[in-house]
């Protein structure tokens, strides 16, 4: 008992104090900074204030959030219309392949998403393979200027998170217990009645949970826009890099982030609440 | 299902594969092209990789990157396996305050958590190299890791801890001669995927990284910035690669005996 | 050396407001088998924790070989566990599982290697040491985890449902070779089921738990054929239960009314009139006739055929008696009878053999 004690206690206090530490402690530094006033000196300081807040009210931040989240919810469309049939599919696949088909699908997961941003540009560049590809064939005569829009920074987007709407799907739809839908059928239902009444009902965990994968990123990839979207395209990402890195009002950086924060929170309590219908769980 | 159906899914499982893998392949294949500006076929040749290799800022920053992957990963790996254990096996006060933490942890842009890192340094004076590197590196793959082997956790039948301190096995044996070496795919596999997260991360490196420790991911990105460069090419097959390798392996690891 | 190996005495247990165990009062013999009767729920596997060191109890004391081992931990107990999913070490090998506790007390593996051969052998496992766990079958993965379980000559042996994640046959198989194995050992087995047959079939005496209280303790036999309630009744074997009045009690014998025919059984336990009792037959105790079969149908009930369940040696019917009841009955084949053969519908005639019948006071 007496060495279960130490141990448990070593092993607790640690990863406690550490999170404590490198979580808590930052993240509540973060709110409170963003209730300070900026300060060119010490960089914010005392009284403090909610301006930080009602300054994001400003015409060029509600400009900015908005085109950050209607570039992010478009990303998480397509996201999700290319993924949920990709992982329903996936589900049908042969059982022997799947394993390596899933490793596929991983490994995007896990390698540089810097790297496979850069790899866009080589493609869609003015001369790049996707141009020199469709002139050769005659299809266009003049090259797409696709580099530098928003058109790019979707497909940046979409490319790099596609794999994250993906596995919280297939972690769903393969769970799915096949005898409903037998069951479904052996009722008569068609299958679009199978479809809209049993697999999209279950399967709305895992749209969730993807879509909160997707669209947190989306609007804080700031190297995205950054590399393939010229200085043009400003996501809620860029803003704070900015406001930190360039402006050094880490104040008005602070509350911009508390806002992306509340935004995570928001889509935390759906998806909690989209698990207790359907009384399933997804992560951990 | 109908063969119809079967084909139409596995074509659109193709094309899907080959949006995500093409944009790689075809990189892959222009740090080999013999020419500078052009993306048309010009020949085989070496010499951006050669390049590379006579490029020794570029290799110190490798080397950190290196470095700050390695004992990032070790650490984290270390951290997270207690961590998982003790979430397993023990109940205490705050349990589901820190399995919150450890969820919030995973859902939360890097952004947010680079900002705060940064602000967290600044005010506890951590100067910003390679010391704010490796705590944020730590930070970011701790539930990564603790997450790898819960997983795997989970699937170990509780009464296996219960049989061996019943044939008399101290917590001490129990942890080194059952629960370690039963864990150890999942701990190998959290090892390689905490390497590959730091190797490759950028999002929180470019808040918390200083002038005196230069990275890999952040180099490359501000190459990046002035365009597509055939060295650049060369370097980026190289560390995908690398992440390849251990990401694939990591894999096998956490298949490896998954139904044991 | 003390009477009783374990004993328990006025152990209670309480998980948070729930009375998980009540005032349970046991004492086990050296040598002997033991099993725990009981639903799911009921307690069983409970006390076996607590036996165990896995679980203390909340009230009441635990000897073990005469000394009280309330606070010993559970290592420290010359007891061992078979647990119902057999908890091999995946990553050992057989040998390496079954010399674990011997390793655990550092002894020197000139002295190991013997021992873990001689219990392998035991269990008929030796040509197997070096397989993984996952390389058995299921009835070698429970001959190991025997074997890794009584390598430390243990006083008693602790068996936690041991046989229900096996099939039908094998199960049958392993009840006699457990059997075996405890006469062979000499050592104290305690058996968990939920299963009265295995419980019947295997133990020197079983003790039936129902809601954490002990219903009865007793031999197989004893247990079968006098329940000490109607829960031990119902639980242990098919039963009839006709509820009657007792009419009168005299010369150790109760009068009593069963579907319209007076009766009078022996009863050691004396009534009044008026008492509420329980008459219980088994469906072996129910004889079936043919209306051609019998002329003086005294003592009998008429009824008619309403199932009849084919079991192979014997036939299970349903019959339904006048008033209604449907009395189960069961009959054997016999060799030089062949006329077993009943139809759905079929009239036929009903009797109990005197004697066989149990009383048991009305339970509100």
């Amino acid at each position: 008992m007496k060495h279960n004690n130490y141990f448990k206690v070593f092993t607790l206090t640690s990863i406690w104090a550490w999170l404590s530490i490198f979580v808590l402690l930052s993240f509540c530094m973060t709110l409170i900074a963003s209730l300070l006033t900026p300060n060119e000196q010490t960089i914010f300081s005392l009284p403090f204030t909610l301006s930080n807040y009602t300054q994001l009210f400003n015409l060029i931040y509600v400009k900015i959030f908005l085109k950050s989240l209607y570039l992010a919810l478009l990303c998480t469309s397509i996201c999700l219309l290319l993924g949920y049939p990709f992982a329903y599919f996936l589900t049908k696949t042969n059982e022997k392949y799947r394993e390596f088909l899933l490793i596929l699908l991983i490994i995007p997961f896990w390698t540089s998403s810097l790297i496979r941003t850069y790899a866009i540009i080589a493609i869609i560049k003015t001369k790049g393979v996707l141009n020199t590809l469709l002139i050769s064939l005659g299809i266009i005569h003049h090259p797409l200027q696709l580099l530098f829009t928003n058109t790019a920074v979707i497909i940046g987007l979409v490319y790099n998170l596609l794999p994250f709407m993906i596995l919280p799907l297939y972690a769903n739809l393969e769970k799915h217990d096949q005898s409903l839908i037998e069951a479904a059928k052996d009722l008569g239902a068609t299958k679009f009645t199978i479809f809209k009444r049993i697999t999209l009902p279950l399967s709305m965990p895992g749209i969730i949970s993807g879509a909160i994968l997707v669209i947190l990123p989306s609007m804080t990839l700031f190297y995205i826009p950054d590399l393939l979207g010229g200085a043009k395209s400003l996501l809620l990402g860029n803003l704070i890099e900015y406001q930190f890195l360039t402006a050094h009002n880490w104040s008005q950086g602070s509350a911009t982030s508390m806002l992306l924060t509340l935004l995570m929170g928001l889509l935390l309590i759906v998806y909690w609440h989209s698990m207790k219908k359907t009384n399933t769980k997804e992560f951990s | 299902m109908s063969k119809n159906q079967n084909k139409l899914g596995n074509c659109f499982l193709g094309s899907t594969y080959a949006f995500l893998y093409l944009p790689i392949l075809i990189l892959i294949a222009l740090s080999f092209n013999n020419a500078r500006y052009s993306t048309t076929w010009h020949g085989f040749s070496w010499q951006w990789y050669s390049l590379l290799f006579q490029d020794t800022d570029l290799w110190i920053s490798a080397l950190h990157s290196l470095v700050l992957g390695v004992t990032a990963g070790c650490i984290s790996t270390l951290l997270g396996t207690l961590a998982a254990i003790a979430l397993f096996r023990f109940k205490f006060q705050g349990k589901s305050l820190l399995q919150g933490l450890i969820f919030v942890l995973i859902v939360i842009p890097d952004i947010v958590l680079g900002i705060a890192l940064l602000m967290l340094f600044s005010k506890i004076q951590v100067p910003l190299g390679f010391f704010s590197l490796l705590l944020a590196h730590i930070t970011f793959c701790l539930p990564f890791v603790i997450v790898t082997i819960f997983g795997r956790m989970t699937h170990i039948d509780k009464n296996i801890f219960e049989a061996a301190k019943d044939l008399g096995a101290s917590e001490f044996i129990i942890f080194f001669k059952v629960t370690i070496p039963m864990l150890l795919p999942a701990i190998i596999a959290g090892l390689l995927l905490s390497f590959t997260l730091s190797f490759d991360d950028v999002m929180i490196s470019y808040f918390v990284s200083g002038p005196s420790f230069e990275i890999l991911p952040l180099k490359i990105f501000a190459m990046a910035k002035l365009g597509i460069k055939p060295e650049l090419n060369a370097l980026c097959t190289i560390i995908f690669l690398i992440t390849i390798v251990t990401t694939f392996s990591a894999q096998l690891f956490l298949r490896k005996n998954k139904h044991a | 050396m003390t009477d009783y190996v374990i004993e328990l005495q006025d152990i209670n247990k309480r998980f948070h407001d729930q009375h998980v165990l009540n005032n349970i009062n046991l004492q086990i013999k050296h040598g002997e088998f033991l099993t725990l009767l009981g639903p799911s729920g009921c307690g069983k596997t409970t006390i076996l924790r607590m036996i165990s060191g896995f679980e203390q109890p909340t009230h009441g004391q635990l000897l073990i070989d005469g000394k009280n081992a309330n606070n010993l931990i559970a290592e420290a107990r010359n007891v061992h566990t078979v647990f119902q999913s057999f908890a091999l070490f995946p990553h050992m090998t057989v040998y390496e599982n079954v010399a674990f506790s011997l390793r655990c007390q550092k002894l020197p593996e000139t002295e190991i290697k013997p021992r873990v051969f001689e219990a392998l052998q035991i269990v008929k496992l030796a040509d197997f040491a070096q397989r993984k766990p996952a390389q058995l079958s299921g009835g070698q993965q429970q001959r190991v985890a025997i074997a890794r379980a009584i390598i430390n000559r243990p006083l008693v042996l602790l068996l936690d449902e041991p046989l229900s994640s096996l099939d039908y046959r094998l199960r049958k198989s392993m009840q006699v070779e457990l059997k075996q194995l405890q006469r062979k050992l000499g050592i104290t087995f305690i058996f968990v089921t939920h299963d009265q047959e295995e419980a019947l079939s295997m133990s020197d005496r079983v003790v039936v738990l129902h809601d954490g209280q002990i219903q009865q303790i007793g031999k197989p036999r004893e247990v079968y054929e006098n329940p000490a309630n109607l829960t031990v009744a119902k639980f242990i074997g098919e039963v009839n239960i006709f509820p009657t009045t007792v009419i009168a009690y005299q010369n150790n014998a109760i009068t009593v009314e069963i579907e319209g025919q007076v009766h009078s059984y022996k009863s050691k336990k004396a009534y009044l009139p008026e008492d509420k009792v329980n008459i219980l037959l088994r469906p072996e105790d129910i004889r079936v006739y043919d209306t051609t079969e019998v002329d003086d149908t005294n003592d009998m009930y008429p009824g008619i055929i309403e199932e009849v369940i084919y079991k192979g040696t014997t036939v299970d019917l349903m019959v339904k008696l006048n008033s209604g009841k449907v009395i189960h009955a069961m009959e054997f084949f016999d060799e030089d009878d062949d006329s077993l053969v009943y139809t759905l519908g079929e009239k036929v005639w009903i009797q109990w053999i005197r004697g066989w019948e149990v009383i048991l006071p009305h339970e509100a």
